[in-house]
C-alpha cells in the first residue's frame, strides 16, 4: 500500500527540483531552492498540511550559508497529522534573505521573527519582522550563528583532600 | 418603560457627551495579571484595537546553551523552561536522543514515563487553573490549585527525589522504580481528587462570576485554530480531534485507554472544560498503569551491563535506583537528525535534534507549546474587552518561560 507521506513527496517531485526523502512512515523531507519555496508550500497546502509547528535555522560557516527548515504537519487531515514535513532549504551569508511564508502559512509568523533575530534571515513579506525575544541591544549580533560564543563556565567537583 | 438612560436624561434636560478614550496601555512585565511578559494595549474605549507581545523577560537561550554542553548535561537544562511540566520537556528531548543513539525502552520503564507524565499533567493542569482563578480574581481556586497540586508533586518527589525538574527520564529508561508506597500514595490521590474534583465543580465551574467571565470569551473558531497553529487543551476546545498520544503514540499510551475531550464552542470555558476532563482521564490512566504494569528492567540492557556490579547491587537491589553508567559522560551519537513530539500538558512539544557525531548537538530546537500560543494570544485578544484580555490569557494557560525558553 502506498503511504500517505510517499504520495505527498512523489506529488512534489513530480512538480518541483527538489531533494525528497521519506525517513519513515511518519518523518519526510523536501529540500528545495529557496526561489521555489513559496510554490512548493502552496503545494504542500493544498494537500492538506495546514500548519508550521517549527520554523528554526541552522548555521553552516564553512559553507558560509544557513539552512532554513520549517515543520509542517496537519490538523485537519488524521492521516497527514501522523506526518512532520521538514521543508528546507538554504540561504548564503552574502545575501540572508528569503521570502516568507506567512502568507500561505500564518503560523510561522512566531518562527520567522525568531529566525530573523537569531540568525540574521531576513522573510521578506512578513508583516512584523522585528525582533521577538532578545533586548534591544542585540542589534547586528546573531545568537545561533555558530560565530558568536558564550562564555561557559567549567564544571568544578569537590575532591576530598 | 421611560427607565431607559436616554429617555431620564432627556426628561431632566441633562445629556451626556461621549469622549472617544483611546491609547495604549503597558501591562506588565512585573504584573501580577501578566506574568514575566509586557502586554502593549491600544486600546479603544475598553475595546482592544491591538496587542503587541513583548515576551522574552525569561529567555534563557536552551537553544544555544545546547550546542554548549553534551547529551546528558542538557537533560536539566531542557527542563528549566518550564519547572511545572518538566517531565514532558524531558521525556521529548530523551526521546530525541534516543532515535539518534537506537535505542529500546524496556516495557516497565515505558509505564513509568506514561506514569510520571500523567501525575505531572495533573499537577500542571491545576497551576494553571490556580493561574486562571487569581486572574478572574477567585482566590479559593488559587489556594486550592496550588494545594491540590501538592499532592501530585509529592508522589513525584517520592517517584523521582525531586519535586520539580526530576531530571526522571533518561536515554534507555528512567532512574527509579515504583514501590508499593508509591502505589498506595497514588491510590490515595486519585481517590481525594475525584473528591477534590467535584467541588472545584460547585465552587469554580459551575459558578456563574466565573462561568460570565469565561463563556463566550476570546471565542477561537475551528478553522481559526488551526490557521494561527494553536495547541493542546486550547486547540481541542476549538473542536480539532488532536493530541499526540493518540495521534503518534508514545510510551505506554498505546496500551491504556482514555479519551480526549474535546470541545466546540472554543471559548474560555471550553478550554478549562477541556482541562478538567483531562484530569479525569489522567486519574483514569494513573488506574490503569497501577494495575497493569509489567514486571522487568527499567533500563534498556544496553546500558544497564555497563553498571559495575557492586554498584548495582547495592543501588538497584537495594533501592531499586539506577546509576548512570559511563557511557553517558561524553557519549558521541552518530551523525543524524530526529524529530520527536509529545504531547505536554499545555499541548504539543516539538523537539528537533541535529547531530554532528560529536558529543554535542550541532543543533537543538525546542517548540513549546506556549510558544506557539504566543501567536494565539496576539491575535485572541484583538477585539476583546480589556477586563477580559486576563480571562484569555488565563484560559489559554500561557507560561512565559516555557515560550522564552
Amino acid at each position: 500500500m502506498q503511504r500517505p507521506i510517499d504520495n505527498v513527496l512523489n506529488l512534489v517531485k513530480s512538480k518541483f527540483n527538489a531533494q525528497v526523502k521519506a525517513e519513515s512512515d511518519a518523518r519526510g523531507q523536501i529540500e528545495v531552492d529557496k526561489k521555489a519555496i513559496v510554490e512548493v508550500a502552496k503545494l504542500l497546502k493544498e494537500q492538506g498540511f495546514d500548519h508550521v509547528k517549527s520554523v528554526t535555522g541552522i548555521d553552516f560557516p564553512e559553507q558560509e550559508k544557513i539552512q532554513i527548515v520549517y515543520h509542517v504537519s496537519s490538523y485537519s487531515n488524521p492521516e497527514l497529522a501522523k506526518v512532520i514535513l521538514a521543508l528546507k532549504t538554504y540561504v548564503t551569508y552574502k545575501e540572508p534573505k528569503m521570502q516568507s511564508l506567512y502568507e500561505v502559512w500564518e503560523s510561522a509568523w512566531t518562527g520567522e521573527r525568531e529566525t530573523y533575530e537569531m540568525l540574521g534571515v531576513y522573510f521578506e513579506g512578513h508583516p512584523d519582522m522585528r525582533r521577538l525575544f532578545l533586548p534591544e541591544d542585540f542589534e547586528g549580533v546573531y545568537p545561533l550563528r555558530k560565530s558568536y560564543k558564550i562564555k561557559l563556565e567549567g564544571l568544578f567537583v569537590d575532591k576530598q583532600a | 418603560m421611560t427607565n431607559r438612560l436616554e429617555d431620564v436624561l432627556e426628561n431632566s434636560g441633562m445629556a451626556v457627551d461621549i469622549v472617544p478614550v483611546e491609547g495604549e496601555l503597558n501591562v506588565g512585565p512585573q504584573h501580577p495579571g501578566s506574568g514575566h511578559m509586557r502586554i502593549l494595549v491600544k486600546l479603544n474605549g475598553d475595546i482592544i484595537e491591538d496587542v503587541d507581545l513583548d515576551v522574552g523577560y525569561v529567555h534563557r537561550a536552551v537553544e544555544k546553551l545546547g550546542e554548549n554542553r553534551n547529551y546528558m548535561h542538557l537533560i536539566p537544562l531542557v527542563e528549566r523552561p518550564a519547572i511545572l511540566d518538566s517531565i514532558h520537556m524531558n521525556l521529548g528531548y530523551v526521546m530525541a536522543v534516543e532515535k539518534i543513539i537506537n535505542v529500546d525502552v524496556p516495557e516497565r520503564a515505558q509505564y513509568l514515563r506514561s506514569f510520571a507524565a500523567e501525575v505531572n499533567r495533573i499537577a500542571s493542569h491545576l497551576y494553571g487553573l490556580g493561574i486562571l482563578g487569581i486572574f478572574l480574581g477567585h482566590s479559593t481556586a488559587f489556594m486550592w490549585g496550588f494545594g491540590d497540586r501538592e499532592v501530585w508533586v509529592h508522589i513525584l518527589e517520592m517517584l523521582t527525589g525531586a519535586r520539580v525538574t526530576n531530571s526522571y527520564i533518561i536515554p534507555g529508561g528512567v532512574r527509579r522504580d515504583l514501590t508499593p508506597a508509591i502505589i498506595e500514595e497514588t491510590k490515595k490521590a486519585i481517590t481525594y481528587m475525584r473528591k477534590k474534583l467535584e467541588d472545584w465543580k460547585k465552587i469554580f465551574l459551575y459558578n456563574p462570576t466565573i462561568r460570565a467571565r469565561l463563556e463566550n470569551v476570546g471565542v477561537m473558531t475551528k478553522e481559526k485554530a488551526i490557521e494561527w497553529g494553536a495547541v493542546g487543551p486550547n486547540l481541542r476546545a476549538s473542536g480539532v480531534y488532536y493530541d499526540v498520544r493518540k495521534i503518534e503514540p508514545y510510551a505506554a499510551y498505546p496500551k491504556l485507554d482514555f479519551e480526549i475531550p474535546v470541545y466546540k464552542e472554543g471559548d474560555g470555558y471550553a478550554r478549562t472544560m477541556v482541562r478538567f476532563e483531562e484530569v479525569e482521564q489522567s486519574l483514569r490512566m494513573l488506574e490503569q498503569i497501577i494495575k497493569e504494569i509489567p514486571e522487568g528492567n527499567i533500563l534498556s540492557d544496553r546500558f544497564f551491563k555497563q553498571i559495575p556490579p557492586t554498584r548495582l547491587k547495592k543501588w538497584w537491589e537495594g533501592y531499586r535506583r539506577i546509576v548512570l553508567p559511563g557511557y553517558y559522560a561524553s557519549f558521541r551519537p552518530p551523525k543524524g537528525e530526529a524529530v520527536t513530539r509529545v504531547e505536554a500538558a499545555r499541548g504539543e512539544l516539538l523537539y528537533y535534534l541535529v547531530s554532528d557525531g560529536s558529543a554535542k548537538p550541532y543543533r537543538l530546537r525546542m517548540v513549546t507549546p506556549s510558544y506557539r500560543l504566543i501567536n494565539v494570544m496576539r491575535n485572541l485578544a484583538k477585539g476583546s474587552r480589556f477586563a477580559d484580555l486576563v480571562s484569555i490569557y488565563g484560559s489559554l494557560d500561557y507560561f512565559p518561560p516555557e515560550a522564552d525558553r
